[in-house]
C-alpha cells in the first residue's frame, strides 16, 4: 500500500508546556480530506503515541480529535516539570519531530 | 454609559520577552481602540525566575514594550492593563513595572494619571495555617496535593489572579492597572465584564487575544491584533498587513499550549469551547460565537505557581569527536560518574548529563537510539547545595571524559575537547513545587489593591 508520511500531510505538526507539568502535541492540517485521511487511518492513537515516545499509557492524559481546527491533538505528562534538573526543554517545544515521519496509508486510486 | 462594542488591543502575547514589533502596533493604535492589554508573564520560562525573583527579559525590553502601551493609551485617553509584571508576577516585578511607568511619565512630561496595581504574591504561613487546619491544596495537571515538605521546598508563591482585581481597579477609574501574577485571558476579559458584555463572550476575547498574533498566519510572533467584542460575538482582526485571523489561525489557537481545546479554566469558572463556530468575514478577521462560560459551583479556586531552589549549579561542555568514543558513550559518562563517587561520595551534589547529538532534548522520549552525530556535545550540569562541591563535580564531572578509558582508543592523549578548561557558574537550580490550586471565600483574599496618582 502507498503510503505518505504526516509532514506532507499536515500544515503543522508541533509540541509545547501546557502548563509546568505537561507537553502538549498539536497536528493542524489544511484540508479537512487530510485531516480525515489520518483521523480515520488510526495510525495515531494513544497506544501509537505512548509507543513512539517510549512512555507508559498512563501518561498520556489527553487525546482529542479537534474538528473545527482539523486537529490532532494528545498531551503527555512530564516525567519532571519543566525546567527542573536534568530536563531538557524548558517549553517543550522539541518533542514533536518523532511525528514527521510517520506513515500515514493512502487510499487506492 | 454602556458601549456596544468595546475594541482591545493586544501588542505581544508576553511583554518585554521579545520587543513588540512597532509598525502594527501603530496600525492598531491608529484605529483608536477602547483599551491596550497584555500579558508580560509565563511559567513557560521554567521555575528559575519566580525561585529567583528576577526577570528573564531584559528591563529594557520590558520598558520598551511599555512606553508603547503607554504613550499610546494616554495619548487617547484610554485604559492600558499589563498583568503578570515582568515575566513572574511577584511583588518585586510590579513594583519594577510601577517604576517605569513613573520614569516614562517624566521622561515624557504626561499629564497626571491614575496608576492601580496589586501584588499576587502568597505567604508560605498563609499555606501553613491552611494544611495546619486539614485544608487541602489541590494539586493540578496529575500532582498530589500540597504536602508540608513541598511546603517547606517553596521558596516564592505567586496566585494567579482572575478578572476580579482587574474589575477593581476599573472600578477605580484606573488610567493604568499593572497586575502581579494573573490569567492571561482574565486581563482581556475584566475589561470587557466591566463595560457589562457576557461572561462567555469577554473570557473568548481573552482566550484568542492573549497570544496577540499567535492567532493570526503566517507565523510572525510580536504583531498586534484588535478584538472587539459585541454582545453577540467575538472578532479578531490581524493589524500586520501581511497577517491574517483565519478561521484555522484561530480555531487553532483555541488549543494552543493547553491540554483540551474544549475547556479552558479560570478563578471562578471555565470556558467551554465545545460550541464554537468560526466565521471569516473579512480577510483579516475572523467572528467566533458559541462559547459558554460556565461559573463555579461553591468556593472559587486560585491556581497557585510555587518554585523552590535545588542548589547551586555550574556547567561544563566537553565535545567528543573520535567514533570509537561516540559509540561508547555510555560508558564513557559510567566511567565519570564512577570516578565523581570515587572522589566525593554518593550523597549531596547530582551530575546530569546532556549529551547533545544523542538525546539531549528529549530524553527517554527519543526514539532514535543509534546515534548518528560525527561529534557530540555534552553539556555536564552539576548542583549541589554546597557552591564549592557544585563546582567540583562540574569539574570532575567533565574532566573525566577527558580521561575515559576504553580499551581500543586510538587517541591516548585525551577522549574530549574541552571549549574552555573550566565549569561556568550559572543561575541557581529550581524547580516547580506548586501547580496547585486553594479554595477562597473571597475572590480578592490573595490580591492586595493600591491606588496612586502619578505625578510630574
Amino acid at each position: 500500500m502507498k503510503t505518505k508520511k504526516l509532514y506532507q500531510l499536515a500544515k503543522t505538526i508541533r509540541s509545547k508546556n501546557a502548563g509546568v507539568d505537561r507537553i502538549t502535541f498539536d497536528i493542524i492540517f489544511n484540508e479537512e480530506a487530510n485531516y480525515l485521511l489520518v483521523k480515520q487511518s488510526k495510525v495515531l492513537t494513544v497506544d501509537s503515541v505512548a509507543r513512539i515516545f517510549n512512555v507508559s499509557i498512563d501518561r498520556i492524559c489527553d487525546f482529542v480529535e479537534y474538528d473545527p481546527a482539523f486537529a490532532i491533538k494528545f498531551t503527555i505528562q512530564r516525567k519532571r516539570p519543566s525546567g527542573s534538573p536534568g530536563e531538557g526543554d524548558i517549553f517543550g517545544c522539541q518533542q514533536y519531530p518523532p511525528l514527521l515521519d510517520i506513515e500515514i496509508p493512502m487510499p487506492s486510486e | 454609559m454602556k458601549k456596544n462594542k468595546l475594541r482591545i488591543l493586544c501588542p505581544n502575547g508576553h511583554l518585554g520577552f521579545a520587543p513588540t514589533k512597532e509598525g502594527s502596533f501603530k496600525l492598531g493604535a491608529e484605529t483608536k481602540p477602547d483599551y491596550y492589554c497584555c500579558d508580560s508573564g509565563s511559567d513557560d520560562i521554567g521555575p528559575g525566575p519566580l525561585g529567583n525573583d528576577d526577570c528573564v527579559s531584559p528591563r529594557a525590553w520590558q520598558k520598551h514594550d511599555l512606553e508603547l502601551m503607554l504613550l499610546a493609551s494616554r495619548k487617547q485617553n484610554v485604559p492600558m492593563i499589563i498583568g503578570s509584571s515582568g515575566d513572574t508576577g511577584s511583588n518585586s516585578r510590579v513594583d519594577m513595572y510601577v517604576e517605569i511607568i513613573r520614569e516614562l511619565a517624566q521622561e515624557h512630561k504626561l499629564e497626571p494619571f491614575k496608576l492601580v496595581y496589586f501584588y499576587s504574591e502568597v505567604k508560605k504561613d498563609y499555606l501553613r495555617e491552611k494544611l495546619k487546619n486539614g485544608i487541602t491544596i489541590e494539586g493540578l495537571d496529575g500532582r498530589k496535593d500540597l504536602s508540608p515538605g513541598e511546603l517547606e521546598a517553596t521558596d516564592n508563591i505567586v496566585a494567579v489572579a482572575g478578572i476580579h482585581p482587574f474589575i477593581k481597579a476599573l472600578e477605580l477609574k484606573a488610567d493604568v492597572i499593572i497586575g502581579g501574577r494573573s490569567s492571561d485571558a482574565a486581563i482581556f476579559a475584566a475589561p470587557a465584564v466591566y463595560n457589562g458584555f457576557s461572561e462567555s463572550n469577554s473570557y473568548y476575547l481573552g482566550k484568542v487575544l492573549e497570544c496577540a498574533s499567535f492567532c493570526a498566519e503566517p507565523y510572525g510572533a510580536k504583531e498586534s491584533v484588535i478584538g472587539t467584542i459585541t454582545k453577540d460575538d467575538v472578532k479578531v482582526t490581524a493589524m500586520h498587513p501581511e497577517q491574517y485571523c483565519t478561521i484555522a489561525s484561530v480555531a487553532g489557537h483555541a488549543m494552543y499550549e493547553r491540554s483540551n481545546p474544549f475547556f479552558e479554566y479560570f478563578a471562578g469558572g471555565k470556558l467551554d469551547m465545545t460550541d464554537c463556530s468560526y466565521i471569516q468575514i473579512d480577510a483579516k478577521t475572523t467572528q467566533i460565537t458559541g462559547a459558554k462560560f460556565i461559573p463555579i459551583e461553591g468556593n472559587m479556586k486560585v491556581k497557585l505557581e510555587g518554585a523552590g531552589k535545588v542548589g547551586e549549579r555550574y556547567m561544563g561542555i566537553v565535545g567528543v569527536r573520535d567514533p570509537y568514543t561516540i559509540k561508547n558513550i555510555d560508558k564513557v559518562i559510567d566511567w565519570a560518574r564512577e570516578q565523581a563517587e570515587e572522589r566525593l561520595g554518593k550523597e549531596g551534589y547530582q551530575i546530569f548529563y546532556h549529551i547533545y547529538g544523542k538525546n539531549a532534548v528529549m530524553g527517554e522520549m527519543e526514539p532514535v537510539q543509534d546515534t548518528k552525530s560525527h561529534e557530540l556535545g555534552i553539556v555536564v550540569e552539576a548542583i549541589s547545595e554546597d557552591k564549592d562541591l557544585a563546582k567540583e563535580a562540574a569539574i570532575i564531572g567533565s574532566r573525566q571524559i577527558f580521561y575515559a578509558r576504553l580499551p581500543e582508543v586510538k587517541g591516548t592523549a585525551g577522549t574530549a575537547a574541552f571549549l574552555i578548561d573550566e565549569v561556568m557558574p550559572t543561575s541557581p537550580a529550581h524547580r516547580w513545587t506548586l501547580n496547585h490550586t486553594v479554595e477562597v471565600d473571597d475572590p480578592m483574599e490573595l490580591f492586595t489593591l493600591i491606588e496612586t496618582e502619578v505625578t510630574l
